[in-house]
């Protein structure tokens, strides 16, 4: 409270809003962790095999498009047969040939069944609490209203404006603040409408037993080989979402960002400098 | 007073995040919550597959040029040497536990029964994928002309191969044993089974992964519980690695 207040007294015409409802931030969390967990013990499952193939089938005397392996103790990526150096970042560690380092796996040795237990785990966590807030999302209209672009920011020069205003590293204030800027409401439903959905169908199609009960996910996909690659670049994705994601919420203000995501009040950012043009306290 | 440096507080702080995960993953109840997801996935998968709904079939024009061999290549152990070197003729399948009739077949026996050929993909639990075409005795037939008790619940299979020096087992409940696709096989791509591939007979159960696929079979035993069987979890890999018995993903 203490730290509002001196915000208060700083910027006394920032109002603070209510943003973020509760279901919103209890899915974010449940999510967040469950994705961190996901990746990391999916990283673990991919040490035990770390080449990837497209197709049907795929093993050591197929060819892979992408290998993450070491010559003694220099690792090295290749993909698609170009051979990348990796140090010893990837494809090697203080445990041995590990495509992966200890610190980014669950567990951190090598332990196939644990990694499996863990993901497993959650991939229902994911997939159950992902189902639930995507019906909350629809019936709210937090989808339709919040998240889903309106026609005016689907135009490419509003978008284009949006990326010049991202690389500027300005981000909107005032009232334009309440609302999510349009790359955010793609990034936002990237996450939830392509990257989530995606990573659940490839994962069940990598199931022997899913296979059989439904056939059609090895023809969505293109084979069980090709779907765990597509598993495995979704990982990529949500690593990616994470990294700019982060890096938004340090360059918007954390504390203002994380406030909002724990109790859901959010202060409206204000223009800096002599040309602040107040907003109007009726909005 | 010590003074803590950031680049120290950064190793201690990941030494300490590292451990304190690993003690968070190693510790048993947590383990056991996490036992749940297999146990949800089982029920779940159970609930959405038909009992006889089939693993995908695949042309010969599907199959891995080279069909990579895996776990034991060769049992080793002078029994077994013998019977490869007479080409498995003295050698006999067992069938017993909770059944009617016994049986001891040879392989010309389970070779003039009814066949079943079928080119499935086999899905290894650390990620990679073989086609191959599988030929052999359906189980459930095996299971039928034994007379299956109906107390039996799980069928185990007892391997002749030691692994890391424990014997190899496996086992399956009876929606797998009776599954159309769960075979015998004796030959793959239209070769007998080599040592290395299981010789001379090897289980398929198509919607399981690698390491239910028991090689070098030596003896099928009929139980309702797996319990008194070795470590009780239900295989090799169970007992001994911490493996899900049902490896439906």
């Amino acid at each position: 409270m203490e730290h509002a207040n001196a915000d208060n007294r700083m910027q006394p015409e920032a109002p603070l809003i209510y943003r973020t409802k509760l279901p919103v931030r209890i899915w974010h969390w449940i999510n967040a962790f469950s994705i961190f967990v996901m990746l990391m013990s999916g990283m673990s499952i991919f040490n035990a095999h770390p080449r990837l193939y497209w197709g049907q089938y795929g093993a050591n005397f197929d060819q892979p498009w992408l290998v993450i392996g070491n010559h003694g103790d220099r690792g090295f990526v290749n993909l698609l047969g170009l051979e990348l150096p990796a140090g010893g970042l990837l494809g090697v560690s203080s445990e041995g040939a590990r495509a992966f380092p200890p610190l980014l796996t669950i567990p951190s040795h090598y332990d196939l069944a644990g990694g499996r237990e863990w993901h497993f785990f959650f991939a229902w966590v994911l997939a159950i609490s992902a189902t639930l807030f995507l019906l909350y999302a629809l019936v709210s209209r937090h989808l339709q209203r919040d998240l889903a672009l309106t026609r005016a920011e689907m135009r490419p020069s509003h978008l284009w404006h949006d990326i010049k205003e991202h690389a500027r590293l300005r981000f909107p204030t005032g009232e334009a603040a309440r609302r999510y800027n349009p790359l955010q409401k793609i990034a936002y439903l990237a996450v939830i409408l392509i990257l989530i959905p995606t990573v659940i169908l490839t994962g069940l199609t990598m199931s022997p037993t899913m296979n059989a009960a439904w056939p059609w996910l090895l023809d969505l996909f293109g084979g069980r080989q090709s779907a765990r690659s597509i598993h495995f670049l979704c990982a990529l994705g949500f690593a990616a979402f994470i990294a700019v994601h982060l890096a938004m919420v340090v360059l918007a203000g954390p504390i203002n960002e994380l406030r909002s995501m724990i109790t859901g009040w959010y202060r409206l950012p204000q223009a800096k400098g002599p040309t602040t043009i107040r907003t109007e306290d009726a909005a | 007073m010590t003074i803590i440096t950031r680049r120290n507080a950064l190793i201690g702080g990941t030494g300490l995040l590292l451990s304190g995960c690993d003690r968070i993953a190693a510790s048993p109840s947590v383990r056991e919550v996490l036992t749940l997801g297999e146990k949800a996935t089982r029920t779940a998968q159970r609930i959405v597959t038909d009992r006889n709904a089939l693993a995908r079939e695949f042309t010969r024009a599907d199959l891995s040029p080279v069909f990579r061999e895996n776990g034991t290549r060769n049992p080793g152990s002078p029994d077994y040497a013998a019977h490869a070197a007479e080409r498995f003729a003295n050698w006999r399948l067992v069938v017993d536990g909770m059944v009617a009739q016994p049986l001891a077949m040879g392989l010309a026996q389970i070779l003039a029964a009814p066949q079943r050929s079928q080119i499935t993909r086999h899905d290894c639990v650390e990620g990679w994928s073989a086609i191959g075409q599988w030929t052999g005795l359906p189980l459930g037939l095996l299971l039928r002309r034994a007379g299956l008790s109906g107390n039996a619940k799980f069928i185990v299979f007892h391997c002749a191969d030691l692994y890391d020096g424990a014997p190899y087992y496996e086992s399956i409940d009876l929606v797998d044993a009776f599954h159309p696709q769960t075979i015998l096989a004796h030959s793959l791509n239209g070769q007998s089974l080599s040592i290395g591939h299981g010789a001379p007979l090897r289980l398929r159960v198509e919607r399981q992964l690698g390491y239910k696929q028991a090689k070098y079979v030596m003896r099928i035993q009929a139980v309702s519980s797996l319990a008194d069987i070795y470590g009780g979890k239900g295989g090799y890999w169970e007992d001994h690695h911490d493996y899900q018995w049902y490896a439906g993903i």
